[in-house]
């Protein structure tokens, strides 16, 4: 097990070192230089920035400089924020993202998974038809156009919830943007698990459980779920990804001060620095999310686990 | 009163393409202590048999007819009670031992169960029985398999496990379902002496599935011959292997090679292949491939009838007949 | 097959599913019979036709064009009497037809990127998996390398670099999604370059991109066409993503997930400006999913 950790360990730098590689020569090939805007830079902030990139040295030391600042945890100053640096504001609002993201993921895996399981004990009866139907919808309708729906019928017509806003993270104006961050990946999850329970359902093993005289509901719990979570549980990580992108378009309709929402604000400013260095984040923190769900299944999965 | 009596069993699966009959008009027995060998090729009907035995034909079959287990009617029984007999008194021992067992659940866990269900033994008491059956087939360290998971043990291994496992609760029945095919030949024939020790000690009942006369020689006492969902014959091994009356029986019989055979002559098979089920084929479902078939093959099915003291036959031929015919090819 | 005895056949299982296989019906006739069987897919064809047939024709049903402004009649709500039949927004522009050419827009780039990421895809997993060996097993790696690596912001920081252009967003699309296909395409070669009819093309003397292009290729059609159909839902979906950021096409012109956006910003006094983009666009990826998922059914039933 420690080898395998340290295997997948290894297999994330190629990646790490192309994601910042990228990031670097995509702003550098920006036309008219990375610095260069519509409106004039006050010169105390361009010598800054000559200053911190070093815009004079040939593109290789440049670039050199930076994949050291960025292993050291160093993103730079923020563009558009004078006063905070890269680091200061996703430490602002990561946290924020975090507990929405991780809540949207753990969401998904407990409604996703039973609508999922579920389903395929009732195969082809109008409980599966239902729920596949559902998650059809899920897949089909993006999560842009699930949170205005939202808020027009929760938040405008039916006035139960706020529309958006953060509030400090208080429990009412959380609901909304979690469930619209969810629901997409609830309707992945469930068929990922339907699937997963209809092939275990048709395994030997689960043969040779009912030979044993075992009742059906021990079947499932003792011999089903298991095997029938573990593609869900691999789903895991491609699952963060998207929940990290949706949190991009939710953050800016519900107005939370979340990474995302300065990702976009960002973005839309030309803040250069900001969007490569949070786009650099993003990387590490699906890296570090795509090894967690491999140790993890490593540890369920005992092929895995005692090879 | 025998242990398990078959009666009429007709089994029917409803697919995209119509009805198929898997199995038609079955009829056999066995009894304590009795080791009963169906032979069929595959699609032959023997394997659904046994599942609906079980209880656990797939959920388009249907099985019509009696399956009586000491006197009363499985196909009847509600699924609840199948429960209690399944894995108690009638166990199962699976063809395929890789996939039989949990890859998820320690062979511990997969043992315990069946007792702490069947006899609602304590978690010690299961598994110290677990272990003296691990030992009773011959695990070598079985103390420290006990919580090893499926995948570190070897095919053979893992069969003797699957044996184990059926044997926990001392079954008066065990449905063995090729038991032996994917194992090699040396691990082939230790497990089927275990098996015939585990019959001599416990007077256990055995069905035992498989298409290798072999097997059927080693151990059984009683054979059925299987053809596309019917019986051909039906007999002792006496009977079947000295005096086989259905051409299909014989066929099966020359397929096998022996020590003796001269180099360089070919091995015998059986021209063409067993039919397809959604055919409907008139008269003897075996007439196609008959080297023997007449007209009235062709016209009527043959009944199963008995030629010999508990030796049935379906062939219209009489086994003078099928002599002459042969000694004819062979001069 | 009118005879009964059968010496070429597989040999018969009694198992339901294998039942199907043994009238040697062909693969194709079998598929089509499946997905035309399949209610679900039929009617996802037959509304998905309909979108594609409004959004081209649509626009001469009406009076306006998608960038006139309406300035006395902004925020009016849909009405057959105006010709304003989805309403207008908030400069008056009609919404039917801005919403039909929002549609051109993103059915376009749907289809276009789709198509870009198929011939990459294509073109790089059949390279790898005929060629094989180590060549093969860099090609592979560079592929894993770039699965994990988040595209969206790629395509999102190429987007804030270069300006939005219409041609860098189905390039930029395209580029990231050939990944699947890549690896699709490379498994079905390798299981299909040791089969007779390759190995008899190879011992004729037929030259590797031929062997690619006329035995290859040509096989891997059923995957390929699945691939298609939920390909490009998926990129309509980013490219509405976009868009919904303000970072897609750029005014006048539109797209549904740019109409969303306006619509969202709007829905409280005109929540037709939602509704209507919304709908659409929900209702084509619902029936490019439905039609993806028929046809996988459909080309390989193993799992009914």
């Amino acid at each position: 097990m420690p080898s395998y950790i340290l295997k997948r360990l290894l297999s994330a730098i190629p990646t790490i070192f192309v994601i910042i590689s990228l990031a670097f020569f995509l702003i550098r090939a920006a036309p008219g230089g990375p610095f260069d805007t519509d409106r004039a830079l006050p010169p105390e902030v361009e010598a800054n920035l000559n200053a911190k990139y070093h815009l004079d040295d040939p593109l290789v030391v440049q670039y050199g400089r930076y994949l050291w600042d960025v292993l050291r945890g160093d993103l730079g100053p923020s563009f558009q924020y004078r006063d905070f640096t890269v680091n200061e504001l996703i430490a602002s609002g990561f946290p924020v993202s975090l507990r929405l993201g991780l809540s949207a993921v753990l969401l998904a895996m407990v409604i996703g998974g039973a609508a999922g399981i579920i389903a395929a004990l009732r195969q082809n009866t109008a409980t599966d038809y239902g729920v596949m139907s559902f998650a059809m919808l899920g897949i089909s309708i993006p999560n842009f156009v699930v949170a205005p729906l939202l808020i027009m019928i929760f938040a405008v017509n039916l006035g139960w919830l706020p529309a958006g806003g953060w509030n400090d993270g208080a429990f009412k104006n959380t609901i909304l943007p979690i469930v619209s961050l969810a629901l997409l990946q609830v309707a992945f999850v469930a068929r990922i698990a339907r699937g997963a329970m209809i092939e275990v359902l048709r395994s030997n093993y689960i043969r040779t459980a009912r030979a044993k005289g075992l009742p059906g509901w021990q079947i499932i719990l003792k011999h089903g779920i298991k095997p029938a979570m573990l593609p869900v549980v691999s789903y895991l990580g491609p699952a963060a990804a998207a929940v990290i992108t949706g949190s991009v378009v939710i953050e800016q309709i519900y107005g939370i001060p979340g990474l995302g929402r300065h990702f976009v604000q960002g973005a839309l400013n030309r803040d250069y620095t900001l969007v490569m260095g949070v786009v650099i984040f993003y990387g590490f923190l699906i890296i570090a999310f795509n090894l967690l769900v491999d140790i993890i299944y490593a540890w369920l999965d005992p092929k895995v686990r005692y090879s | 009163m025998s242990l398990l009596e078959v009666k009429n069993l007709n089994i029917e699966f409803t697919t995209l393409d119509g009805v198929v009959n898997a199995v038609n008009n079955l009829n056999f027995a066995v009894d304590k202590g009795e080791a009963l060998g169906i032979v069929g090729e595959s699609g032959s009907g023997k394997s659904q048999t046994i599942l609906s035995i079980m209880g656990l034909l797939a959920s388009n079959g249907r099985a019509t007819g009696e399956i009586l287990f000491k006197g009363q009617d499985l196909l009847k029984t509600p699924e609840k009670e199948m429960n209690r007999i399944r894995g108690k008194q009638i166990a199962m021992i699976f063809q395929d031992p890789m996939t039989s067992l949990n890859p998820y659940l320690r062979i511990s866990t997969q043992m315990t169960e069946v007792l702490r269900l069947h006899e609602g033994c304590s978690k010690a008491e299961a598994r110290k029985r677990a272990l003296e059956m691990l030992d009773l087939v011959k695990i070598p360290d079985a103390k420290n398999r006990l919580d090893r998971y499926p995948h570190e043990f070897s095919g053979g291994m893992r069969q003797r496990v699957v044996i184990a496992m059926a044997l926990l609760c001392r079954p008066e029945l065990i449905i063995a379902d090729e038991p032996t095919t994917a194992l090699d030949v040396t691990v082939q024939a230790q497990i089927l002496r275990l098996l015939e020790d585990i019959r001599q000690e416990f007077n256990t009942g055995i069905i035992m599935i498989t298409h290798d006369l072999g097997v059927v020689a080693t151990i059984c006492d009683q054979v059925l011959v299987m053809y596309s969902g019917a019986v051909m014959e039906r007999g002792s091994l006496q009977d079947i292997f000295k005096r086989p009356l259905n051409p299909y029986t014989r066929g099966l019989l020359h397929s096998v090679p022996l020590p003796d055979q001269s180099r360089g002559e070919p091995l015998y098979s059986i021209p063409g292949n067993p039919p397809n089920m959604l055919q409907k084929i008139q008269g003897c479902a075996f007439n196609p491939r008959c080297e023997f078939s007449s007209e009235r093959c062709f016209q009527s099915k043959p009944e199963l009838i008995e030629a010999g003291p508990g030796h049935w036959k379906a062939c219209y031929r009489e086994s003078g007949e099928l002599e002459a015919f042969e000694r004819g090819k062979v001069s | 097959m009118s005879s009964i005895i059968q010496t070429d056949a597989a040999p018969t299982q009694i198992f339901p599913e294998d039942a199907e296989v043994l009238k040697g019906r062909s693969l194709w006739d079998d598929a089509r019979n499946r997905l035309l069987n399949n209610k679900a897919a039929v009617t996802a064809m037959i509304v998905l036709g309909a979108i594609v047939l409004l959004v081209i024709f649509g626009p001469l049903l009406s009076p306006f064009s998608y960038d006139y402004p309406d300035w006395d009649n902004i925020y009016e709500p849909p009405s057959v009497g105006d010709a304003h039949y989805f309403g207008t927004d908030s400069i008056g522009r009609d919404l039917f037809v801005r919403t039909l050419y929002g549609g051109r827009v993103s059915l376009m780039v749907g289809v276009v990127a789709t198509i870009v990421s198929l011939l990459i895809g294509v073109a790089y997993g059949a390279t790898a998996g005929y060629l094989g060996g180590r060549v093969d097993n860099i090609m592979m790696r560079i592929v894993d390398v770039l699965y994990t690596v988040p595209f969206m912001f790629f395509v999102i920081l190429l987007m804030v670099v270069f300006g939005r252009h219409l041609i860098l967003i189905f390039v930029a699309i395209g580029a990231i999604n050939w990944l699947d296909m890549a690896r699709i395409v490379r498994g079905q070669t390798l299981s299909l370059k040791h089969r007779e009819f390759i190995e008899a093309a190879e011992a004729g003397g037929v030259s590797t991109p031929n062997i690619i292009r006329r035995h290859i290729v040509p096989n891997l059609l059923g995957v390929v066409i699945v691939y298609i159909t939920l390909t490009i839902p998926q990129v309509i979906l980013i490219e509405s993503f976009l868009s919904f950021l303000g970072l897609g096409v750029q005014e006048p012109l539109t797209s549904w997930g740019a109409l969303v956006n306006e619509g969202a910003e709007d829905m409280e006094t005109a929540p037709w400006s939602l509704i209507f983009p919304a709908v659409f666009l929900a209702a084509t990826l619902f029936c490019f999913n439905f039609i993806g998922d028929g046809l996988r059914d459909a080309l390989d039933p193993k799992d009914r």
